[in-house]
């Protein structure tokens, strides 16, 4: 398997009217060819922001730190995402060689432009194609997503579509550029179940017949154990674990992610009771010191926790996690 | 037996969506729905968007017209016909019935501090006399809902979520009612912090002994926190049993196909949901017969012509399904 993005060292600062806010705090990850990563966090973990990164897409007070660095291999050769500057550079990384899915699909259309008239402007920008080819294969696109009748649903407008429907239409339209890497940003937190079991389908049909890599984000561990390869939970900005989607869902490390397994309601045990992570996640304004988690945590070592900030850990080859439970600090602490 | 809190007989909700002088179009949005809700129990009730759920809670509520069927309201003092409520009769349900909404970023007043906002029902409802007597509310319910006085003083910008979500569960307690309405109420939420507004909710019905009606699309939630589910599909009940017989053995194929695409947390279950294909009809233009015929995997001619009926076993177990009994015996329990 060959890498096609590598994210070094990112972290995001957003200036604000009270200071600097940290978004992203010092997080690498990368992603092979064809792969799908999960990445997990609640509201206000950075994953979004993360995400955005990737295409370079962060509003304009948005400050990353000098040790950033993230690297998208194309057919052309790498490209320092971060570095580029000017539209017709940027282009490769939003719509081109990455493309995004994004929560709402409602938002995300014009509403005064047919979904055709979007999907042939995004295609004539990106590849060489003349109005009728572009129209031809979105109509092939969404036929292929699952739109039954579309060369009519094309001059439609996205008011006229269910959601299920505009979401895949969405999808067709992300894929219409053959990107490489694809994000998805939440796709089916506002569908229906029924009809999120059917765009999860329909997403990995698609990795297996483009053999794209795609970052599915999402806050749903549920959805991320039908679709992930590799998993990455986030927190406050912080990756705290990462690892095999198995591993990191039947035996989680962190206290984090084992709170947010302890939290989901499962339907095998109703007598179980539902235990919430304690607390709230704090605002990015008041940044716990040390470990991020310190403040919810249920398994704190001692006073390490609130000093020091923990280095992520290998596990094994691949499961990897930050915390003082599995540091040499705390080993030789309790020796 | 316990008492019966609410009944509904052939509860049907219209509304008027076109037409003109000679003709009306009307798009019902819950047609010939019948539930009875027992004292202090938490009722759930699930389905997709455009099910008719929100709509039927708020016909309990009063909040839309209810347009055909009864529905009785009896918590022991007073016995009323929601239909027909009006005037200082309907000012009374209102104390006695209330709505938890499913945003709570959206339901609070950015311009009232906390305090303003769960003070506010009583204010209007003129249900204290002084001042102290609003603050002395106020702070009793904050604290049940484990608001401190610090979170008083303050805006809701201040809060997250589930902060937010408690805010919104103590404006509905405070003018003391009976019967609450919780639409989606968790669905906003992180799934760190629903469980802790679940958690709430389940305390203060028992502590307070009140009756909720728990509206959801998320069936998982449901199975932890009702006594008694009822399905919706297309603004009718397809099937209404106690919680564990529902989940033990779903009857109604719509309500089997909800089971099965709740993602797996087994990353081995992958491709093992039963998948229904395409998507809930427009209530303007419902098919004839079952309307679930549509996507139904074991639908048959009859199901293209004539509408089921609810039929129940005698253990509270009823279904709306021509095919039920076979069914069952097709799929070994």
């Amino acid at each position: 398997m060959s890498t096609l993005i590598d994210v070094q060292n990112l972290t995001l600062q957003f200036r604000t009217d009270e200071g600097l806010v940290t978004a992203v705090d010092n997080v690498s990850f990368s992603l092979d060819k064809g792969e799908v990563m999960g990445l997990v966090g609640e509201s206000g973990s950075g994953k979004s922001v993360t995400a955005k990164s990737l295409m370079h897409l962060n509003a304009s007070n948005a400050v990353y730190s000098p040790e950033s660095k993230i690297t998208l291999y194309t057919d052309t050769g790498p490209v320092d995402v971060l570095s580029l500057r000017r539209p017709s550079e940027l282009k490769i990384v939003r719509g081109g060689a990455v493309s995004m899915i994004f929560q709402e699909p409602m938002a995300s259309f014009a509403p005064a432009l047919t979904i055709g008239k979007q999907m042939v402007e995004q295609l004539q920008l990106h590849s060489d194609v003349s109005k009728t080819q572009a129209r031809n294969l979105s109509i092939e696109m969404l036929d292929r997503v699952g739109i039954s009748d579309a060369g009519k649903r094309i001059d439609q407008y996205a008011f006229e579509l269910s959601g299920g429907m505009r979401q895949r239409a969405m999808i067709a339209m992300a894929l219409s550029t053959k990107p490489k890497l694809l994000i998805a940003d939440e796709p089916t937190t506002a569908l229906d179940v029924t009809i999120q079991a059917q765009v999860i389908d329909l997403m990995k049909d698609l990795v297996d017949e483009f053999h794209m890599g795609i970052i599915f984000i999402t806050h749903d561990l549920g959805v991320v154990a039908q679709t992930a390869d590799r998993v990455n939970v986030m927190y406050l900005g912080r990756l705290i674990e990462e690892g095999p989607v198995r591993d990191v869902i039947r035996q989680p490390k962190h206290p984090y992610t084992q709170g947010l397994i302890a939290a989901l309601p499962k339907l095998e045990d109703l007598d179980a009771p539902l235990t919430p992570v304690p607390g709230d996640i704090p605002s990015p304004l008041e940044r716990p010191s040390g470990c991020v988690f310190h403040t919810r945590c249920s398994q704190i070592v001692g006073d390490m926790c609130s000093a020091k900030a923990p280095t992520e850990r290998e596990l094994d080859e691949e499961h990897k996690v930050a915390c003082h439970l599995y540091s040499d600090l705390h080993t030789e602490a309790v020796q | 037996m316990t008492d019966v809190l609410i009944r509904a007989e052939g509860l049907s909700v219209g509304f008027q969506i076109g037409g003109g002088l000679f003709r009306k179009d009307i798009l019902k949005a819950v047609n010939n729905v019948s539930v009875t809700i027992e004292k202090g129990s938490f009722f759930g009730l699930v389905g997709e968007s455009g099910s008719g759920k929100t709509t039927l809670g708020r016909a309990l509520l009063k909040a839309v017209p209810i347009t055909e069927g009864h529905a009785r309201y009896n918590d022991g003092e007073v016995d009323v016909d929601i239909a027909s409520l009006e005037g200082p009769a309907l000012k009374d349900y209102r104390k006695r019935a209330q709505l938890i909404f499913q945003d709570p970023y959206a339901a609070l007043s950015p311009r009232m501090t906390v305090r303003d906002i769960i003070a506010e029902p009583l204010e209007v409802m003129r249900l204290t006399k002084t001042r102290e007597e609003t603050d002395a509310r106020v702070r009793e319910i904050a604290a049940k809902c484990r608001l401190n006085l610090e979170h008083l003083r303050r805006f809701p910008h201040a809060f997250s979520g589930g902060q937010r979500q408690r805010i919104s569960i103590a404006r509905a307690l405070v003018s003391g009612p009976q019967f609450i309405v919780a639409d989606e109420s968790v669905a906003a939420l992180d799934v760190s912090i629903q469980a802790d507004v679940l958690n709430l909710l389940k305390q203060i019905q028992a502590d307070m002994g009140l009756t909720f009606m728990f509206i959801s699309h998320d069936l998982s939630v449901v199975a932890h926190t009702c006594d008694h589910v009822a399905v919706m599909y297309l603004g009718r009940l397809v099937e209404t049993a106690p919680t564990r017989k529902l989940f033990a053995g779903p009857r109604h194929p719509y309500t089997k196909a909800l089971f099965s695409a709740i993602p797996s947390l087994d990353p081995d279950d992958r491709g093992k949901a039963q998948k229904l294909t395409g998507e809930i009809p427009s209530p303007t233009n419902q098919p004839p017969g079952c309307k679930f015929h549509t996507r139904c995997p074991n639908a048959i001619d009859r199901c293209k012509s004539e509408e089921p009926q609810l039929e129940g076993d005698g253990s509270g177990h009823e279904v709306a399904c021509h095919r039920w009994k076979e069914l069952l015996e097709l799929t070994p329990a």
